[in-house]
């Protein structure tokens, strides 16, 4: 029974075809449940900087919260602005949210548990995060009001800038480990955890840290969403489940580039120590509390500082962030050089 | 030398990094807020609540209709009616207060020489409509009632500086 459930999956085309929806589901289900619980996570973060107590009553300890307010969105109405360009204003919201699932189909859980493991990986990704700037441009278009208009034109500003100095970090990686396949990035920090690449490239995993915040719109840089001046910024005029998409997808994306940087930096599905009974634990759970740990600084990020100036972003990104990676790149470039460490392939 | 001193604090982001700490000491230090419905912050014996009509422990109600609570109440928020009953003693047929006016002064606890009219600890009593907080005679002794306990340890409490 079980031997030709498996051979029409492997070998059947329909058995392919729903074999790979069931990857895809077992991928972005307990994403979305990751999704729903990083929003309880961020509350209670933040409530506890603040010495308060955070959501607490829906369930125990409140941990039914997130599908309490799920359910409050998915329940109201979907408003849409007599002014706006409806199709548009629609298809915005799933753009975003698209664009933050898709990018997980590269994304390796753990030695050979990744749906495509496709030799440019990393370059997808990065195309695909890209992509997610139109969901917000074309929302803040379609809105056809100023706060959403001014946001949008915000958002995009600061993805772009902020993309550049994450491609640069990118290369610093790709330069050590010769390969753009994520799979392989991680097996090239195999070993000990200070084998990791956060600590040989700490200078460059802080500026990816810090890109990252600015890439998905988290203070200091959620100017985009700055209350006091643009309202809500781009999602000023939604509601209820284009709302919710637009969430979920930002919130999802946090989870991508958290997921991101502990592939490049904190050796992905990589037990710290490498030896029993570290290496029994299973990888997925490494990883799993990898990205707990960045998106918890995510969170903690949010309860400390203070939001950038729209200048200051532009300063940060352009006049330090570049010219600090690109020398990083540089440097780096010529210490594998001139060390003879090029990695061979 | 400062300009370097400065530029080398900016980027080895030290001001940032203890920011964090501040904040991370913080995240573990016992909360500020209390689990409201279920845990309280404690009330003085003088907090001016929810008024309530007292009786004497014969049942007989306190209010003799001098009508000093309504004659100071800077918001004119009592109404008072009054007329001797069948056995000769004045008492009020109307004491109405209109509890959107009120400003929680005091003022009518203090001005009332039998301690009828109280203001209890009572903050919960929020309506769905605007009438349900005009209380007519029935409802402030109805809350009398309800209260006696707490108003009588409060008045006992505060009867040293009164």
């Amino acid at each position: 029974m079980v031997g030709t459930v498996v051979t029409f999956l492997t070998t059947n085309w329909l058995g392919q075809a729903i074999l790979i929806l069931l990857e895809c589901l077992a991928v972005t289900v307990p994403l979305l449940v990751a999704v729903a619980y990083m929003t309880y996570v961020d509350r209670k973060v933040w409530a506890s900087i603040q010495l308060r107590r955070g959501p607490n009553v829906v369930g125990p300890f409140g941990l039914l919260q997130p599908f309490a307010d799920g359910l409050k969105l998915l329940l109201k109405e979907t408003i849409v602005p007599s002014s706006a360009n409806t199709i548009l204003f629609l298809i915005a919201p799933m753009i975003t949210f698209i664009t933050a699932l898709i990018a997980w189909a590269v994304v390796p859980f753990d030695d050979g548990w990744v749906i495509a493991d496709i030799n440019v990986g990393i370059l997808y990704l990065f195309a695909i995060s890209s992509l997610g700037v139109y969901g917000i441009i074309i929302a803040g278009w379609a809105s056809n009001s100023k706060y959403a208009f001014l946001g949008a034109l915000r958002s995009a500003a600061q993805m772009v800038s902020y993309e550049v100095s994450i491609g640069f970090v990118l290369i610093t990686v790709l330069l050590c480990v010769g390969s753009l396949n994520l799979s392989k990035i991680v097996l090239a920090q195999s070993g000990w955890f200070w084998n990791w690449f956060w600590l040989p490239l700490l200078p460059m995993f802080v500026i990816y840290f810090v890109s990252a915040l600015a890439e998905t719109n988290r203070t200091p840089f959620d100017l985009p969403m700055s209350e006091a001046e643009l309202v809500q910024g781009f999602q000023t005029e939604y509601s209820s489940m284009p709302f919710a998409l637009f969430f979920l997808g930002e919130y999802a994306n946090m989870i991508l580039l958290s997921g991101l940087g502990s592939i490049l930096f904190l050796g992905g599905w990589m037990s710290p120590i490498p030896y029993a009974p570290f290496t029994w634990i299973p990888g997925v759970i490494w990883f799993a509390l990898k990205i707990a740990l960045l998106l918890f600084v995510f969170s903690w990020t949010k309860g400390t500082l203070p939001r950038y100036r729209y200048d200051q972003l532009m300063r940060l990104g352009w006049k330090v962030f570049l010219p600090v990676s690109l020398g990083w790149v540089v440097l780096t470039a010529a210490v594998l050089q001139f060390g003879g460490w090029v990695p061979q392939h | 030398m400062a300009s370097l001193d400065r530029t080398a604090r900016q980027f080895l982001l030290t001001e940032v990094v203890v920011g964090f700490l501040v904040t991370l000491r913080y995240m573990f230090k016992p909360k500020a807020t209390i689990n409201y419905p279920y845990e309280r912050s404690p009330l003085s014996p003088r907090f001016r609540g929810e008024h309530a009509l007292r009786r004497y422990p014969n049942g007989e109600e306190r209010c003799i209709a001098c009508k000093l609570c309504e004659a100071i109440c800077p918001a004119q928020a009592i109404t008072i009616e009054a007329e001797p009953r069948e056995d000769g003693s004045r008492r009020t047929t109307r004491y109405d207060i209109d509890m959107t006016k009120c400003i929680y002064c005091g003022f009518c606890q203090e001005a009332c020489p039998v301690d009828a009219i109280v203001e209890g600890p009572n903050t919960e009593f929020s309506t769905e409509t605007r009438e349900e907080l005009l209380y007519d005679k029935a409802r402030l002794l109805a809350n009398g009632d309800r209260w006696e306990g707490e108003l009588a340890a409060n008045l006992q409490a505060d009867a040293a500086w009164r």
